[in-house]
């Protein structure tokens, strides 16, 4: 009975001191400083890096806008569908993403195809439906190969382009990338290591209790 | 009289001194065999059909349905080498994506990737030897 309470106490501490971590995530990407008038005085912002405007065509051929993201945190990751090294790994994390945070509005996932050649939206349907995604919480998406391979580089910082001396034709990175209400770059997690998601979930939850800050 | 007894203890004793060591001679290899083979499915396998041999959704079939893997024990290793494009029906699930081959894995590769599947995830097929794989592999197609 004694050692009982004594192991009830101890979980009691240790939950206790968990509460109390108000970890923030860092900003990832390059920053620069600008000058902004407040009050007619100038003072100094530092300006982080963000997602540029895009426009993809997804699973239901529909346009996938950055706007659709306003307001969310989402997920990005660079695959494709006939993809047989890393991608089954990728997506089978990620689906436990998309399992944790089924039907939030404020969460999103947005992959990539970087097969644009054979990736068109009816053969990302029929992946999404094999994978047992329904609805537009998680976006596959459509677009011209230098779009994607620009974006992934210069937004997302992952590398992923055609190349033809790779067995699969492609040279390409695992990574996932998280993105807050701002579009700016908060994480980058290793998609084919489930404890590295781990981290990823997590890290989520402390950007969705993250104070927007006005722009 | 005498000496029979002792003759036949002798004996006796010889043959379980034999059979043992066969036998954990046997268990030895076994082992052997099904640690690399654990090690070459990472390598091999793992992204598609998953750590714990459960697949991924409609994309990949789970290793699971030990009956399908039990009636295709004989195909297992042309399966493993040169991959499977036809329709099979797992755990209920009907499946037609390819399986590309892994043409690079040798005889010895693959017997050690049958041990470690045939005996994990529910199977239990037990023993591979390497000469009946590779005379198998042989044959496929
Ligand atoms: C690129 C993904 C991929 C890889 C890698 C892969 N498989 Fe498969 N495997 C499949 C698919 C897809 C099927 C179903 C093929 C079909 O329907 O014709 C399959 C079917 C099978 C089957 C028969 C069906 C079942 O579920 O029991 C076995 C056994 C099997 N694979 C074992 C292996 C082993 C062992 C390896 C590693 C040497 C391996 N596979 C590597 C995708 C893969």
């Amino acid at each position: 009975m004694k050692f009982y309470l004594f192991v009830l106490a101890g979980i009691f501490i240790l939950q206790a001191c968990n509460s109390g971590n108000n970890k923030t995530l860092p900003i990832l990407g390059e920053r620069e400083l600008a000058d902004r008038t407040v009050n007619g005085k100038i003072v100094q912002d530092t300006v982080y890096q963000t997602i540029a405007p895009f426009r993809y065509l997804n699973q239901d051929s529909i346009p996938v806008t950055d706007k659709d993201f306003n307001g969310k945190i989402y997920v990005a990751d660079f695959f494709f569908t006939s993809c047989n090294t890393i991608c089954p790994q990728m997506h089978r994390n990620m689906l436990k993403v998309y399992e944790q945070f089924k039907d939030n509005p404020e969460v999103k996932i947005l992959s990539h195809s970087i097969d644009s050649k054979y990736d068109l939206p009816s053969r990302l349907k029929i992946y999404a439906g094999k994978l047992g995604i329904e609805g537009h919480q998680w976006e596959f998406v459509h677009g011209s190969s230098d779009s994607i391979y620009n974006v992934s580089a210069k937004n997302y910082l992952v590398a992923a382009y055609e190349d033809k001396s790779d067995a699969q034709g492609f040279v390409h990175q695992g990574w996932f990338i998280l993105v807050d209400k701002n579009k700016r770059l908060r994480g980058a997690y290793d998609g084919t290591k489930a404890d590295q998601v781990e981290v990823m979930i997590k890290d989520m939850q402390i950007l969705l209790d993250e104070k927007v800050d006005a722009k | 009289m005498r000496n029979k007894i002792i003759y036949f203890i002798g004996l006796g004793f010889v043959f379980s001194v034999l059979f043992y060591s066969c036998q954990s001679e046997d268990q030895i290899t076994f082992a052997r065999y099904y640690v690399n083979g654990k090690g070459l499915y990472e390598k091999n396998c793992q992204n598609c059909h998953g750590a714990n041999g459960e697949g991924l959704k409609k994309l990949y079939p789970a290793l699971t349905d030990t009956t399908y893997i039990r009636n295709n024990k004989a195909r297992l290793s042309c399966i493993i080498k040169y991959g499977l494009n036809e329709k099979i029906i797992i755990n209920g699930q009907g499946y037609e994506e390819k399986m590309p081959g892994n043409t690079s894995l040798t005889a010895i590769d693959v017997t050690q990737i049958l041990v470690y599947t045939g005996n994990s995830f529910g199977n239990k097929l037990g023993a591979f030897q390497l000469e009946n794989v590779s005379a198998g592999l042989k044959d496929c197609r």
